[in-house]
């Protein structure tokens, strides 16, 4: 994966390239392990908490919810409660626990031990994506090492805080990032989300208390032990502080993975280190966020990469994907990618999801045959708003949201489509959909 | 002879992983490894073994896309469709693929040496268009940097 240098502060790349992932050594020489070390020798886990609070330390798995505030809510009593971490890394267009998990490992073993102690939690899990095969190598590798240099297992630093980690291979499928999807398959099932409440905080992993952190969002913690809440504050903004891993994917000159303050613009970004877009060519649209954020018109690139102002433009910053799309590329048929996407990975659970992601791509894909109505257009909002509403987890409401966001900005487009002499066969969006009907597996076979 | 059949292979990974919690789906991830696919007696000894009614090994098996049931070919190669390698051209490099190796979209070559899918982002979007060939990633891929990896196997 490219990774693209900048000057500024580095946080939860600091190590990117400057170690060898795979000595500790390294990592320790760099200062490593002394988060830990710090926060077991002298601090309550009650300390660690209010510190990962007062940084204002947001998720960075695409919901964006406070950190020290999930941790708060994890239920006291319990025999046994876990920690995991969110390394499924599905989200299209989204490279950047990657990056973590292979340039360096050790960054969030160290995040997950201190999580660990600050929710009680004397287990881990990391539950990665099985296409991931390096990550998961170098992370077990990792764990082994930290486990030798007594910096996972039994009383570390001298303490009586015990603390283990595993490595957990997902199996393709997009809906166990979800959290409570991601719970069902290390438990061993089908990887369906879970009815909320109860939320993990209260019964998750084989019922105990749990919580559930992204790799990007436990590798920020041991920098805010290190260097304290306030000085982490001071980076980004006010609501968003300190910094995102950003991926410039798409119709740029340079592409690659990027780790910025809050703040800078979706336009500054791509100008000063996209390069821009090729010459003679304009900005069709921005997928910001990955496959279940908004789509962004050109008139709003000018919007700063932080939650709030997102938010009150309607969009979103999802996994942190800038994904470029210039004017040469074929309206419908990227939106048909993106609904034919959702339709595949619904886990089928609920009715909204299941049959609204299939109406959906359905009623996309006979617009781009050439046999819409301006009738179809109503009710593709319906059905976005629908799910919206009334689907069960995140993917389903999420699921319309490109769809829905595209209908704003860009309705001449779907309107040309479906109208008059325009309503033409989309020869790019059914090409696409005949490679994807061919390609589910072919008959089960049949247990007795 | 004994340790020899594929079926002893599996009862010997599943009690390698017996008792642990969660074992179905790291038990899974070996046997396909060892075997290439999940046939049904694999999974009807897997069931027997960890003491997981057969229905519900079968239903986690396929739920997800990396377990397969059938038999495929040696190399599987898995295109991504996703959004970046849709607008950096993977159409392009899955012509290719499927011109040099004269099959489609779920399809293995007589010879039973390639398989080709369809696969989500494998997360190298900035490296766009991207493949799978059993577990190694290809990047920046066009159509003659691709036939000419095809010919490497
Ligand atoms: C369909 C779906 C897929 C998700 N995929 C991921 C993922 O790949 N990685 C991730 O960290 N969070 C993912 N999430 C969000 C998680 O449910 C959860 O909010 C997150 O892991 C919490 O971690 P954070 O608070 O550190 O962000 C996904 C959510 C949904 C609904
Ligand atoms: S919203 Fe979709 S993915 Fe989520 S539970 Fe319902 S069907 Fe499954």
């Amino acid at each position: 994966m490219n990774y693209i240098e900048t000057d500024g502060v580095k946080i939860v790349l600091r190590n990117f390239g400057k170690i060898d992932p795979l000595k500790v050594e390294e990592y320790v020489a760099r200062g490593g392990y002394e988060s830990l070390k710090k926060a077991l020798t002298a601090m309550t886990p009650e300390a660690v908490i209010e510190e990962v609070k007062a940084s204002g330390l947001r998720g960075r798995g695409g919901a964006g919810f406070p950190t020290g505030l999930k941790w708060s809510f994890t239920k006291k009593d319990a025999d046994q409660k876990y920690i995991v971490c969110n390394a499924d890394e599905g989200e299209p267009g989204t490279a950047k626990d990657r990056l973590i998990m292979t340039g360096d490992p050790h960054g969030l073993i160290e995040g997950m031990a201190i999580a660990g102690y600050a929710i009680g939690a004397t287990k881990g899990f990391i539950y990665c994506r099985g296409e991931y095969t390096t990550s998961i190598n170098t992370l077990n590798h990792a764990i082994n090492q930290a486990r030798e240099n007594g910096f996972l297992g039994e009383n570390l630093f001298g303490t009586d805080f015990t603390f283990n980690l595993e490595v957990r291979s997902g199996a393709g499928a997009y809906v166990c990032g979800e959290e409570t999807a991601l719970i069902e398959s290390i438990e061993g099932h089908r990887g369906m989300p879970r009815f909320k409440p109860p939320f993990p905080g209260g019964a998750g992993l084989w019922g105990k208390p749990t919580v559930v952190n992204n790799v990007e969002t436990l590798a920020n913690v041991p920098v805010i032990l290190d260097k304290g809440a306030d000085w982490y504050k001071s980076i980004g903004t006010e609501k968003s502080a300190g910094t995102k891993i950003f991926i410039l994917c798409g119709n740029l000159r340079n592409t690659g993975a990027l780790e910025l303050p809050f703040g800078m613009t979706v336009r500054e970004v791509m100008e000063t280190y996209g390069g821009g877009l090729l010459t003679g060519r304009d900005l069709q649209m921005v997928h910001l966020g990955g496959a279940a954020s908004g789509i962004m018109p050109p008139a709003l690139i000018d919007t700063p990469l932080t939650y709030e102002d997102l938010q009150a433009v309607g969009q979103g910053l999802g996994s942190g994907v800038i994904l470029a799309i210039d004017d040469q590329k074929d309206f419908m048929s990227y939106i048909c990618s993106n609904t034919h996407f959702f339709e595949h990975e619904s886990c089928g659970k609920c009715t909204p999801c299941r049959e609204g992601t299939a109406r959906i791509n359905e009623i996309l894909h006979r617009i781009a045959a050439g046999d819409g109505t301006l009738e179809d257009l109503d009710n593709l909002k319906d059905l976005g708003e629908m799910m919206q509403i009334s689907a069960l987890c995140g993917l389903g409401q999420a699921a319309p949201t490109p769809v829905l966001t595209s209908l704003e900005h860009f309705m001449d487009k779907y309107v040309e489509a479906v109208s008059g002499k325009k309503n033409e066969v989309n020869e790019e969006a059914v090409a696409t959909e005949a490679i994807h009907k061919s390609y589910y597996e072919a008959a089960p076979i049949k247990l007795d | 002879m004994g340790c020899c059949q594929p079926i002893d292979k599996v009862t010997a990974i599943v009690e390698q992983y017996k008792g642990e919690k969660g074992a179905l789906i790291p038990v899974l991830h070996a046997v396909q490894k060892e075997l290439g696919y999940l046939p049904k007696d694999a999974l009807e000894t897997i069931a027997a073994g960890l003491n997981i009614p057969a229905s519900e090994v079968y239903g986690t098996t396929t739920f997800y896309t990396l377990f397969s049931t059938k038999e495929k070919a040696e190399n599987i190669i898995r295109v991504c469709e996703s959004g970046p390698c849709h607008v950096s051209g993977y159409q392009k490099v899955l012509e290719a693929i499927k011109e040099e190796l004269n099959i489609e979209v779920g399809e293995a070559t007589e010879d039973k040496k390639f398989y080709l899918e369809m696969t989500a982002c494998l997360g190298v979007c900035a490296e766009a268009p991207a493949i799978m060939i059993n577990d190694k990633t290809y990047v920046n891929l066009t159509p003659e940097k691709v036939k000419a990896l095809l010919a490497s196997f």
